[in-house]
């Protein structure tokens, strides 16, 4: 068996900034593994622009933004073993897995930093009714088809889901000389960014259909058409609201999900809300030296954040190389309270300050964040406006955990 | 279609037809099989519970009871011999309350009388068993089993073949009439001449039937709908769960189904519909299955839903009548060489070897068969990679780096896999054609994945184009073409 300090599974942004820095804190024995032929995610399809705002001040595309990281990766040398799939992680650390080249692997190892990104929801898991012809493509893989195999995927496009990928491919199938027709959205907002909003719809004036959705598919091979409504509060249909709409592709842009089949296998805990692992302020799960970050652990709007996620989770896989598990007795429990959907980490110490990641359920105007323990506000913060597309961070020094008692805090919108 | 003369020709390639094929090829006769889709199993035989039932619904005496314990007793060694999967899972039917278990103990003696073995069992038996599942009593079933439904047919067809068998897929019957001792079978491709004609047309056996002067039977075809589950869920429950049959509906109620590939069906519902052909799933029903699963396994939520579909009953009562009727396989008015099989729905999958035996013995006693010593009854399937042990996983890897690439990340399948299931015997290639074959796309992502790589495989192993790679049938094109960029 190949024995491995840190093993980094997925060369995706999370996977590559997690390994520049465990390699910055000393760390040089590292395998980053990706089983697609080069590394960089799902950036390698994003030939948009729009990425590294935040980390390099910059406007990049996608290969651009991971090219950053992939140079600095091959600069120090550390290995990236392409076209090679994780099948199998136990809570030892012990990875099975398949290289084109060298048949099966079984590797050990130190620390593991899950970066294995997410997967898309597909029409089976939205219960999409109707016949089920060829021309329905999750917005990914329409994506993937279209940047990186150079197949359209089809003319007359009707978008389901304003999640970022949709509105991105929506401006994509249209410059690509496809009718898009409309962009159908079951919520009263949209999922995505507002710059995305713009530039991609209102600039090629596509429609955007909020409180609608698909009630009906119909096409006998391909698709013929869909049938949208508009839904009540409920998210159930409107009688005599139904209109028919030609199309032969259908693009489904409903959300993602993290990828966490192998964290399963590992027995590591997952959060019900986020999809992802449930992890201490040191990105760490439930299994000792078993990492998370990155889409893997929740789903990102903006890379830059995946990329600092990754870094951190790369400094507490070094540490804990270096200096074993160290137990932390004062463990703070943090919940998402009213008006938020989630908070990471989960789990966090007094002796450190912390960022929160979290999202908030629904958008508004003029919202306060507020931090709670002991019937005390540790901290709050207001916002202009908040929306569940764009993921809020917090920072809050360690200050204000000293002197608590309780063992949970609690994050509310208000 | 290769040849103008057949001995006989059997009009569909469903799991009845296929079993019809495979039962026929046995002896020496030029057989003909025809079916209208791109590939067999197309019609009720790839959309239905794949539940190998014990026959513990039909009444005593009744051919559908006959052929359906045949099926049963016979279901393990058919499969091994044609590398089939198959499980003996066992079933309950649940009472949820105390008033359904008198009809528990009515199936269970309709169920003995049939030679089937059955039990009631108490509430404890189904705590240890089933701890997920809640009910007051179940009758319990040993003998019940599951299969892969598509995979079967699949493989009668492709057994049938290496014994002989003509298989013209894409071919539909359009007319049938008779021409001096013979009957002509005119299709879309052309006509043939047969001496026998079998139909085994499934939803549109009515209509076959008629070319043959038989009009007293028509269908009324009664959609069931379903839910998959997500693999994940299959630590939920490990046998078949039924409800009491609910009364005169002519179904079984909707049940829960472990799959052998891992996953847990919902369904089917019962809805009458106008057309034979209309496969769709709609809102009302999808709710309904998750309400009414959730009767007896409340740990089932929405989040484990990875797919629906629907599967259409060829039923030969109308609503109003609802209840049981029997299985028709019978000489038609007009000609004896003539055999209209009509209304198999449930348990037309289990019954599928007892009603080739009994088709095939129908034209033995009117023309004595001469057995094929060439006969070869074992078939080989794909070999399923990641389900061996890893010295053997080694060793194949070893050879062939194809064994060394995984194309389906849900299901881990690999490439080698998919290459065997393009290059399979019937020459079906299209992505459901893999599908049905090797599981690809069948997972939790339904094929956001390994779609692309199964594609690449396609170009560049098959030298498909773009334009020629299809969902299933010719018109469900998968693309428009290549991007402008690549201009
Ligand atoms: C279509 C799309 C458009 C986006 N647009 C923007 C944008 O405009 N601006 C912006 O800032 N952000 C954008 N994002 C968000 C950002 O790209 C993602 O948040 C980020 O790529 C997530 O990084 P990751 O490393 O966690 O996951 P990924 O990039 O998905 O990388 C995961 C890697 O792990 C590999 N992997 C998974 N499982 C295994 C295994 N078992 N064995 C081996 N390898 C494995 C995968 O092949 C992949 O390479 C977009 C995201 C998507 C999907
Ligand atoms: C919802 C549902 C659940 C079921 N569950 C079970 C179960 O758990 N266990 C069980 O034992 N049974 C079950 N059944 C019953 C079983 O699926 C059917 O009885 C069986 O599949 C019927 O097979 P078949 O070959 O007769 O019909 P089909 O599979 O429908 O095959 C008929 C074929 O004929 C072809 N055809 C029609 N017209 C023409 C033409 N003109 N020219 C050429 N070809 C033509 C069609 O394309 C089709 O492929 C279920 C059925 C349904 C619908």
């Amino acid at each position: 068996m190949m024995k491995k300090e840190l093993v980094i599974i997925g060369a995706g942004p999370a996977g590559l900034a997690a390994a520049l820095a465990a390699y910055e804190e000393g760390i040089e024995d590292i395998l980053i593994i990706e089983r697609e032929d080069r590394p960089g995610g799902i950036l390698n399809q994003c030939i948009h622009d729009g990425f590294g705002l935040h980390k390099f001040k910059e406007v990049l595309t996608g290969p651009e933004y991971a090219h950053r990281y992939i140079d600095k990766v091959r600069e120090k040398e550390l290995e990236i073993m392409t076209n090679t799939i994780v099948t199998e992680l136990t809570d030892e650390k012990e990875i099975k897995a398949f290289n084109e080249s060298e048949g099966i692997l079984h590797i050990k190892a130190e620390a593991v930093i899950l970066a294995m990104g997410s997967r898309e929801r597909t029409a089976g898991g939205i219960s999409l009714p109707g016949d089920r012809p060829s021309g329905i493509y999750t917005a990914g893989l329409a994506q993937n088809l279209m940047n990186l195999q150079n197949i359209q995927v089809g003319k007359e496009i009707v978008i389901l889901g304003s999640g970022d990928i949709g509105l991105i491919m929506a401006r994509r199938l249209t410059l690509e000389g496809a009718d898009v027709k409309a962009v159908l959205e079951i919520m009263p907002y949209s999922n995505g960014l507002r710059r995305n909003i713009n530039q991609c719809l209102i600039d090629y004036n596509i429609p955007l259909k909020l409180s609608q959705t698909v009630i009906d598919v119909k096409g006998n091979g391909r698709l013929k058409s869909v049938t949208a409504a508009e839904v009540d509060e409920a998210f159930n249909p409107i009688a005599g609201t139904e209109y028919e709409i030609k199309c032969d592709t259908l693009i489904l842009s409903v959300g993602l999900i993290p990828e966490n089949e192998l964290s399963k296998k590992a027995k590591v805990q997952l959060d019900d809300t986020t999809g992802g692992a449930v992890v201490k302020d040191n990105l760490e799960t439930n299994v000792d030296g078993i990492f998370a970050c990155g889409n893997v652990l929740h789903i990102h709007d903006l890379v830059d954040f995946v990329s600092d996620e990754a870094e951190k989770a790369g400094k507490a896989a070094s540490e804990y190389i270096k200096k074993g598990h160290k137990l932390n007795k004062d463990n703070i429990f943090v919940e998402a309270g009213s008006g938020i959907g989630y908070v990471i980490p989960q789990v966090i110490s007094k002796e450190k300050d912390q960022i929160f990641s979290m999202r908030v359920r629904k958008p508004d105007n003029d919202k306060t964040i507020k931090i709670a323990a002991d019937g005390k506000i540790l901290h709050e913060e207001n916002f202009e406006k908040v929306n569940p597309s764009e993921m809020i961070k917090i920072k809050v020094s360690s200050e204000k955990f000293k002197p608590l008692e309780k063992s949970t805090i609690k994050v509310v919108a208000e | 279609m290769k040849k103008q003369n057949y001995d006989i020709a059997i009009i569909g390639g469903g799991v009845v037809g296929t079993a019809i094929a495979r039962e026929l090829s046995r002896y020496k006769a030029d057989v003909l099989l025809i079916e209208k889709e791109n590939d067999v199993g197309q019609g009720a035989s790839n959309s239905n519970s794949g539940v190998v039932h014990s026959g513990f619904t039909a009444p005593v005496g009744s051919l559908k009871a006959d052929v359906c314990m045949y099926g049963n007793s016979h279901f393990e060694e058919i499969c091994s011999e044609l590398d089939v999967p198959y499980e003996k899972t066992g079933k309950l039917v649940v009472a949820v309350e105390e008033k359904q278990i008198a009809e528990l103990y009515n199936l269970q003696y309709i169920g003995r009388k049939n030679g089937a073995e059955l039990y009631i069992v108490g509430e404890d038996f189904i705590e240890e068993k089933e701890p997920n599942i809640s009910g007051k009593a179940a009758m319990y079933s040993p003998n019940s089993a599951i299969t892969s439904p598509y995979e079967l047919t699949i493989a009668f067809a492709e057994n049938a073949h290496q014994n002989g068998v003509e298989i013209s897929l894409n071919t539909k019957v359009v007319k049938i009439s008779k021409k001096n001792s013979k009957f002509s079978v005119k299709t879309d491709r052309g006509e043939i001449l047969a001496d026998y004609v079998i139909n085994s047309a499934g939803l549109y056996s009515d209509k076959i039937a008629a070319f043959s002067g038989e009009d007293r039977y028509k269908i009324y075809p009664c959609r069931g709908e379903y839910y998959v589950l997500d693999k994940n869920a299959s630590a939920l429950m490990s046998r078949l769960v039924y409800p009491v049959p609910p009364e005169n509906a002519g179904g079984y109620g909707i049940h829960l189904t472990p799959t052998v590939e891992g996953n847990i069906l919902i369904g089917p519902s019962n809805e009458y519909i106008d057309s034979v052909d209309n496969e769709a799933t709609t809102k009302e029903v999808m709710d309904k299955l998750l309400k009414e699963a959730r009767g007896f396994l409340p740990k089932i939520s929405r989040e484990m839903v990875i797919r629906s579909y629907s599967g259409i009953r060829s039923k030969i009562v109308p609503p109003e009548m609802g209840g049981f009727t029997d299985f028709v396989i019978e000489k038609s008015p007009k000609y004896d060489n003539f055999i209209n099989l009509i209304g198999i729905e449930s348990p037309g999958l289990t019954s599928a070897p007892g009603i080739a035996k009994y088709v095939v013995e129908m034209i033995d006693k009117m023309e004595k068969l001469i057995e094929d010593k060439d006969f070869e009854k074992t078939r080989k399937g794909i070999t399923k990679f990641y389900e061996l042990p890893e010295e053997k996983q080694k060793e194949l890897a070893e050879d062939n780096p194809n064994y060394r690439e995984i194309v389906c990340r849900c299901e881990n399948i690999t490439k080698q896999e998919i290459i065997d299931a393009l290059n399979n015997p019937l020459g079906v290639q299209t992505l459901k054609g893999v599908k049905y074959r090797a599981r690809a796309t069948m997972g939790r992502c339904q094929g956001g994945y390994c779609m692309t790589r199964i594609i690449k495989i396609m170009q560049d192993e098959f030298d498909m184009d773009l334009e020629d790679i299809k969902l299933e049938g010719n018109n469900s094109n998968l693309f428009a073409g290549q991007a402008k960029g690549w201009e």
